[in-house]
């Protein structure tokens, strides 16, 4: 079953989808969306880097995403501007991603691919790293849920009942490092902070408690990478694009459309 | 022995010195009552107490396993995060639905526990802050300004309710409170707060100690001699 190319696509698909979405929740939550874009686009120089020393693209990903996650985890809250510290990161980190893979002169590299992904190519290989690091991140989220969950809210409130705030960051931290590893075959380094948010802010409305908002997250971002691979195989557009382009509708529905019909009843 | 021990303690806010060598121990039993012009430092010994802030210099030492309930200034919930009134209850220790059910009861918002915490009153918001710290029967209850957005009925049930909780749990109470007179009234011990610890004891020594006077003003009265706080005193490291 694993050999036909669709089923592998639409299992990478579904595992990232449930990976990001409990992290997509603490992302919104917590105002991280700028910390989640550097983390992804610092994924684009260790893809270089990887390269260029000739080792795993997933552990090159890694080590700079966790490397850039956690440099930024340590300066947040020292009194910088931190809105425009995450902004000048997050997109410095962009150019100098692309900047270093253009460098391997000699290397022939698919730039698209790493940049909006390429689901299709998905090994079995790719598939096990995927599951693997996705319940990975859904087990240390599940594990630590009441605590993130209280020092989300804040952080004093957390430290009052004996929970260290910094620790809980750091978590979230490097769930953040490895969402962006397993995901960046099937999203590419820009669209994966979109999978992150996008299905976490259209699961809002519909959500009374944290936990409902999770699961629907999850729900909106399976149906999103179902019907993106489907919509794609049948236009013949490319995946990772085509599955946001379903979430951005999500979103649309429980935002815009679903608050018009609840205002008028 | 003690609940909380700060000894020698200095806290900084951004690389300038809050608040400095402060001296205190919190008894099981007792009322605190922290008072001082705004920028005093308050909010930031609490801080300091319960630990989201590390001292400068100093030491701070709490009991082991010291239950703290703690109810901040203002909490500000994302409108991205969904939460009723009883899944913040659960936060971050599960309670039964009978307990949980008893403390709304008790907070006068009993018919709220399916509303969104965004969507309470000042009031219910204030109370439900409180319930939530009187759950797990602290040692120590930490309050921030509690009765703010009470109005003064709410604030002398507030303060009734207080009493009532460390005649039950016989648990110390700190607060911070701009209610001068409700202070002198139910507090054991007042602390007056200025950069460090001005003067402190129980509330008929501090009312006549004259930092405290020059601080709020000779008629100790009204609470708006605290923002009438001029600058009479010489103290060297705070600015305002």
């Amino acid at each position: 079953m694993l050999d036909d190319f669709l089923v592998r696509a639409a299992l990478a698909g579904l595992g990232v989808a449930l990976a990001t979405a409990p992290l997509g929740c603490f992302v919104v939550w917590r105002r991280m969306a700028y910390f989640g874009d550097a983390t992804a686009h610092a994924a684009l120089l260790g893809v270089a880097l990887a390269l260029a020393l000739d080792g795993p693209v997933i552990v090159g990903v890694l080590a700079v995403a966790l490397l850039i996650a956690l440099a930024v985890s340590t300066f947040s809250g020292r009194g910088l501007a931190e809105d425009t510290l995450l902004g000048v990161l997050a997109h410095s980190m962009l150019a100098i991603g692309l900047l270093s893979v253009s460098l391997l002169s000699g290397v022939r590299v698919d730039l698209m691919a790493y940049l909006v992904g390429d689901i299709l190519a998905v090994s079995k290989q790719d598939l096990a790293l995927i599951w693997g690091g996705g319940f990975a991140v859904v087990a240390l989220i599940t594990w630590r849920w009441q605590a993130l969950l209280t020092s989300t809210l804040s952080p004093d409130l957390a430290q009052a009942s004996g929970i260290n705030a910094r620790r809980e960051q750091l978590i979230l931290t490097v769930a953040l490092a490895i969402v962006v590893a397993v995901a960046i075959k099937v999203v590419g380094a820009l669209l994966i902070s979109a999978l992150l948010i996008i299905p976490a802010a259209a699961a809002r409305p519909l959500a009374k408690t944290p936990e409902a908002m999770a699961v629907i997250a999850a729900l909106i971002g399976s149906v999103a990478a179902f019907g993106g691979l489907g919509v794609s195989f049948e236009l013949d557009t490319q995946t990772g694009p085509t599955i946001i382009t379903i979430a951005a509708a999500a979103f649309f529905a429980t935002n815009v459309i679903l608050r018009m019909f609840v205002r008028k009843t | 022995m003690s609940l909380i021990t700060a000894s020698n303690m200095s806290l900084s806010h951004g690389g300038k010195i809050v608040l400095s060598d402060v001296d205190l121990t919190i008894e099981r039993g007792e009322i605190v009552t922290i008072v001082g012009p705004n920028g005093s430092g308050k909010s930031t010994l609490l801080r300091g107490l319960i630990g989201a802030l590390r001292p400068s210099t100093g030491l701070v030492t709490r009991k082991k396993d010291l239950k703290i309930g703690y109810v901040p200034q203002k909490l500000e919930i994302n409108a991205a995060l969904p939460l009723t009134v009883r899944r913040f209850l659960d936060l971050p220790n599960r309670v039964t639905q009978a307990d949980a059910i008893a403390a709304l009861q008790t907070a006068g918002v009993a018919d709220h526990a399916d509303a969104q915490m965004a969507n309470l009153s000042g009031g219910q918001f204030q109370r439900v802050l409180l319930a939530r710290a009187l759950l797990i029967k602290p040692d120590v209850l930490i309050l921030d300004e509690a009765t703010q957005g009470l109005d003064q009925p709410g604030s002398a049930a507030f303060y009734r309710q207080i009493e009532a909780v460390r005649q039950d749990l016989n648990c110390a109470v700190i607060m911070v409170s701009h209610d001068l007179h409700v202070v002198m009234a139910a507090s054991d011990r007042v602390l007056c707060l200025n950069g460090h610890i001005c003067c402190q004891g129980s509330p008929d020594i501090v009312a006549s100690a004259p930092e405290y006077r020059a601080l709020f003003g000779s008629g100790t009265q009204g609470a708006l001699a605290l923002y009438r706080h001029e600058h009479t005193h010489d103290h060297h490291d705070h600015s305002h």
